[in-house]
């Protein structure tokens, strides 16, 4: 996305919240819905327009797991890593699924197709283990239905 | 006549194909012309069901549990009877032993209506409590609800009342409302449930606290990783301001109270009130130090209540049915109900809401029926990763805050994760301390810094590396966390380490009492 497109998006963000009480972390959401992540660009701009230091905007960004400073792949695979789906073979569907991928945690795949991430917690523990794939639930995921998502996420339908 | 058929849209049910199969049926049935109504209910709480479609009959609804999309065309060809699919006809679904046995007072509504409709919400009891609130003075709402007994159900289970009271008792400006909803957790659902399967009772619960204290203005601050719950807590919010339920002047009560949802940004400690009401303020999530209490200078400083999801949906049943018919349930200082959650290797996981006093052992083989795996099941962990391992022969502890404090375990938010033997428990200790490690909000050098070095000495006690040297070590390093450290993560994640070195030994390659934990 170029530079541009994203500078509409903070704006926008900005206007909405830049008067709500303690709104720098609503605004953060709303850049990272639409954009998938935290352009480092706008960082200065965000503080500047909330009159907070731009250390202080950083820290906040730097401090929440859930947001993002680099634009992550077209998916995004979610996978708890909580007790509960532990108890249940979380540990083997999760390297499993590494191996798939060919990658880690925070990371996304060469083509740019998918991005895997920890979490703790989904709350579907009844249902171990839980993944979310683009906010979508999956439970009692098994490797091989995990590993039957990924391939229907690089098919070309997928894409565009 | 129109048939109503019910596909939950809780996130679980959702994640076990609930949506493909809404979407299903009512393809198949436009097909075949048949009239049917699909209705998107909450979840029972009979999780392993799930999707769990239910048909309103004559005698009462009718379920049927696991069915899938290939199970429509059958379904749907019957006419939904009892016939259609029989291997997964599961009868009256009131009548089932789970759900039969349960004491359901905050969950009395989950799954049976639909969670965004206020009409249902209003029909099966609902704002009975406000109504009741709104004839009440503040004193005299302060007065029920520490007359019932109720503790916060996020896990410090300390008395709501008192916290009100104290809140009651500020002169300020501007007073708070904030409701906890990062259910962080594992092993914990019953919030999630709530928001998504029966939100009105929350918003009603968090009125009542509202004029109970004073409060204008509320907060639910919620998990990012629920965006279903997020979802259906809008539509709610929607709805109540809608037909006059928040907002200004409520229902005639000259009260206003208006209730913001903000979205949290998955940090664990943020489950901490105070981390909480820091990044509500739009910063990092730092604990502070108590005092002040949140109660007295909570959020932007102002006198705040900060309550658990549950701790809220409580609230109306007392205000409806008055504090003795609350206190009527449970043993000793643990009054009323606990939504208990059944999670991880369980066979029929899911939600139990129950008195206190009952035990595990009911809980684990009564209601659960044992481990999903069919193997034995060797150990729970109960309050969450910062809750102490608890082995099979305290199964008969029974569920109350202090039998449980004197065990050394903690009930915490009411969440029991099973484990079968499979479980290693050297690699259950090593996650509790990366964990922490991982969710450290990083203000107390022990947490901050004792989880990373917990993490290694763990490592090399499992790589066979002085094994006895570095259990105390451990022991030593576990001492100043748990005293040294300002809020529960550092201060609690002690608790599973030590307790699962003390009860499983041999998965450290330790003797058994070598240890001062063992002692």
């Amino acid at each position: 996305m170029a530079n541009t497109d994203y500078e509409a998006v903070v704006s926008g963000a900005l206007e909405k919240h830049a008067n709500t009480e303690g709104g720098l972390l609503p605004i953060l959401h709303e850049i990272q819905d639409a954009l998938g992540y935290i352009p480092s660009g706008a960082v200065d701009r965000i503080g500047k327009t909330i009159n907070r230091s731009l250390a202080e905007v950083h820290g906040v960004i730097s401090f929440y797991h859930h947001f993002r400073t680099h634009k992550p792949g077209k998916h995004i695979i979610q996978v708890c890593r909580s007790e509960a789906c532990q108890a249940m073979g979380a540990v083997d569907v999760i390297d499993n699924l590494k191996n798939e991928l060919e990658i880690d945690f925070h990371e996304t795949t060469p083509d740019g197709k998918i991005t895997l991430e920890p979490i703790y917690c989904l709350g579907h523990c009844a249902c171990a283990p839980a993944i979310m794939v683009d906010g979508v639930p999956k439970a009692k995921m098994s490797s091989e239905q995990m590993i039957g998502i990924v391939d229907e996420l690089r098919t070309p339908k997928n894409d565009d | 006549m129109t048939t109503k058929i019910y596909i939950p849209r809780d996130s679980s049910a959702i994640g076990m194909g609930a949506d493909m199969l809404a979407e299903r049926v009512t393809r198949v049935a436009q097909s075949k012309n048949k009239d049917i109504q699909v209705v998107r209910n909450g979840s029972r709480g009979l999780l392993w069901m799930e999707p769990l479609l239910e048909v309103e009959t004559e005698s009462g609804r009718i379920g049927f549990s696991n069915v899938s999309c290939d199970d429509v065309d059958d379904l749907v060809h019957s006419d939904f009877s009892e016939s259609g699919v029989s291997s997964k006809n599961i009868g009256l679904v009131d009548e089932v032993p789970y759900l039969k046995n349960q004491e359901r007072l905050c969950f009395a509504r989950n799954g049976i209506t639909d969670p965004v409709s206020i009409k249902d919400y209003i029909e099966h009891g609902g704002f009975k409590g406000l109504r009741r609130a709104m004839e009440l003075d503040s004193r005299s709402i302060v007065d029920v609800v520490t007359e019932s007994g109720l503790r916060g159900r996020g896990g410090a289970a300390f008395p709501t009342g008192i916290k009100w009271n104290t809140v009651l008792n500020c002169e300020a400006k501007q007073k708070y409302i904030v409701c906890n909803a990062d259910e962080g957790d594992s092993g914990t659902f019953s919030d999630r449930m709530t928001m998504e399967g029966d939100p009105f009772a929350l918003i009603e619960g968090m009125s009542i606290s509202a004029f109970a204290v004073g409060a204008t203005k509320g907060y639910l601050y919620l998990r990012s990783e629920y965006p279903h719950a997020e979802e259906v807590f809008n539509e709610a919010l929607r709805i109540a301001r809608a037909e006059g339920y928040l907002g200004k002047d409520i229902c005639g009560s000259k009260r206003d109270f208006d209730i913001e949802l903000r979205r949290a940004a998955g940090a664990y400690i943020c489950g901490e009130e105070t981390s909480l009401l820091e990044s509500l303020e739009g910063k990092r999530g730092l604990v502070r130090a108590k005092p002040p209490l949140p109660a007295i200078s909570g959020l932007f400083g102002q006198p705040t209540v900060v309550n658990n999801v549950i701790t809220f949906s409580s609230v109306p049943f007392i205000l409806s049915n008055g504090a003795d018919a609350y206190k009527d349930y449970g043993m000793g200082r643990s009054t009323g109900t606990l939504p208990i959650q059944l999670a991880g290797n369980i066979r029929q996981g899911g939600l139990v809401e129950k008195a206190f006093g009952i035990t595990l052992n009911e809980l684990l083989y009564d209601f659960g029926g044992g481990s999903a795996s069919g193997k034995p099941i060797r150990t729970v962990q109960i309050g969450g990763p910062l809750g102490a391992y608890i082995p099979e022969k305290d199964f008969n502890l029974k569920l109350d805050y202090e039998t449980f404090a004197a065990a050394g375990a903690m009930i915490g938010h009411g969440g029991i994760v099973v484990f079968d033997e499979t479980v290693n428990m050297a690699s259950m200790a090593r996650f509790a301390m990366e964990f922490c490690a991982i969710e450290s909000c990083g203000k107390c050098t022990p947490c901050r810094i004792g989880s990373t070095r917990g993490m290694e000495t763990i490592d090399k006690i499992i790589s066979g590396e002085n094994r006895s040297a570095n259990a105390e070590l451990i022991e030593t390093l576990c001492d100043t966390m748990l005293h040294g450290s300002l809020c529960a993560l550092g201060g609690m994640i002690p608790f599973p380490v030590l307790s699962a070195i003390k009860h499983f030994p041999e998965d450290f390659c330790l003797e058994p009492h070598a240890t001062k934990a063992a002692a």
